[in-house]
């Protein structure tokens, strides 16, 4: 879909308010709908139609392979990463109110916030992933 | 006809299902399940689980979809018609009209649309819905509940997203013809 002006331009235009909203429904999962999976998947939709319209090549340049097995993997890391930190601070696993023993509400809210990290980032790597390895075979 | 908003989409729905059993381009199929998606997402709105319908909408209507026509890209775009033995058909018709009699009669057992006296609304809920925002500083219940009281079962979640994204690049990733 390279040849066509119009199409290539709003794709342009529409990727960063795409990626934007992703961090969005991230960050304000808290308060709104929304959390690590939707904003994962949102997250990478923006790399999906740029690779849709200037081609699987472009975006392996701009998210080259290593990067997307990276996030595939710190997102699960990081997830699980908390649950022992929670551990080590005395805690249960998962039970992040022992990050702030004087307040563990807060210190739930900072888990909750860092385990959802880690849901979107798997989740926008492993979309990414599976759409690239499916457009990647047509290539000839 | 005070549930209209729901039984309009239901409808819908309905005709999309039958709509998709008669189509034979593949393609067609896909956008219509993406059209069923977004037409559920609605349903969810309207039941206030705006959550879920989220989900539906980003999830079902927008990757899936995504990742069918990836998949078409490889396959073939129309269904292949096999000619059919009457008796494989009558026996596949008498399986799907039995189970859908079973599940008709499940549903007599559920409890009534937004009854508050049903099993499932007084054994945890309320407890959440007092507590969470002052447990979790979170306002959001249904993130209060996925990421910290059922926090366990969203580990496992991101762990068979990690497998499936591993599973598909292992089999199908051409390592050899590598990109860099």
């Amino acid at each position: 879909m390279n040849e066509h002006l119009v199409v290539r331009v709003i794709t342009k235009l529409l990727v960063p308010f795409i990626l934007l909203f992703a961090l969005y429904v991230q960050m304000h999962g808290d308060y709104g709908p929304g959390g690590g999976f939707q904003a994962g998947v949102i997250f990478a939709t923006a790399f999906i139609v740029y690779a849709v319209v200037f081609g699987v090549g472009r975006t392996i340049r701009v998210v080259p392979l290593g990067v997307i097995i990276a996030m595939v993997a710190s997102g699960v890391i990081l997830y699980a990463g908390v649950g022992f930190a929670a551990l080590a601070a005395g805690g249960e696993f998962l039970g992040y109110g022992a990050f702030d023993p004087q307040d563990p509400a807060r210190g739930q809210h900072l888990g909750i916030l860092l385990v959802e990290l880690g849901v979107g980032i798997t989740v926008a790597g492993v979309m990414l992933a599976i759409f690239l390895t499916f457009a990647e075979r047509r290539r000839p | 006809m005070e549930r209209l908003h729901l039984v309009l989409p239901i409808v819908l729905l309905v005709a999309l299902a039958l709509a998709m059993l008669r189509l034979r381009n593949l393609l067609a199929i896909a956008i219509l399940s993406g059209v069923y998606s977004l037409v559920m997402a609605l349903v969810f709105t309207s039941l206030d689980a705006v959550d879920v319908a989220f989900t539906e909408a980003s999830v079902g209507a927008g990757i899936t979809l995504t990742l069918m026509l990836a998949t078409f890209s490889l396959t073939k775009r129309y269904e292949t018609r096999r000619p059919a033995d009457p008796l494989r058909r009558a026996f596949a018709l008498l399986i799907a009209c039995s189970i859908a009699v079973a599940l008709g009669y499940a549903t007599l057992d559920l409890p009534h649309l937004g009854d508050q006296t049903a099993e499932m609304h007084r054994h945890i809920a309320p407890r959440y819905i007092q507590l969470a925002e002052a447990e979790t500083g979170v306002p959001n219940i249904v993130t209060a509940v996925l990421a910290s009281y059922r926090g366990y079962d969203t580990l496992g979640e991101t762990t068979v997203i990690f497998t499936a994204g591993i599973g598909v690049m292992a089999l199908l990733w051409r390592w050899r013809t590598d990109l860099s």
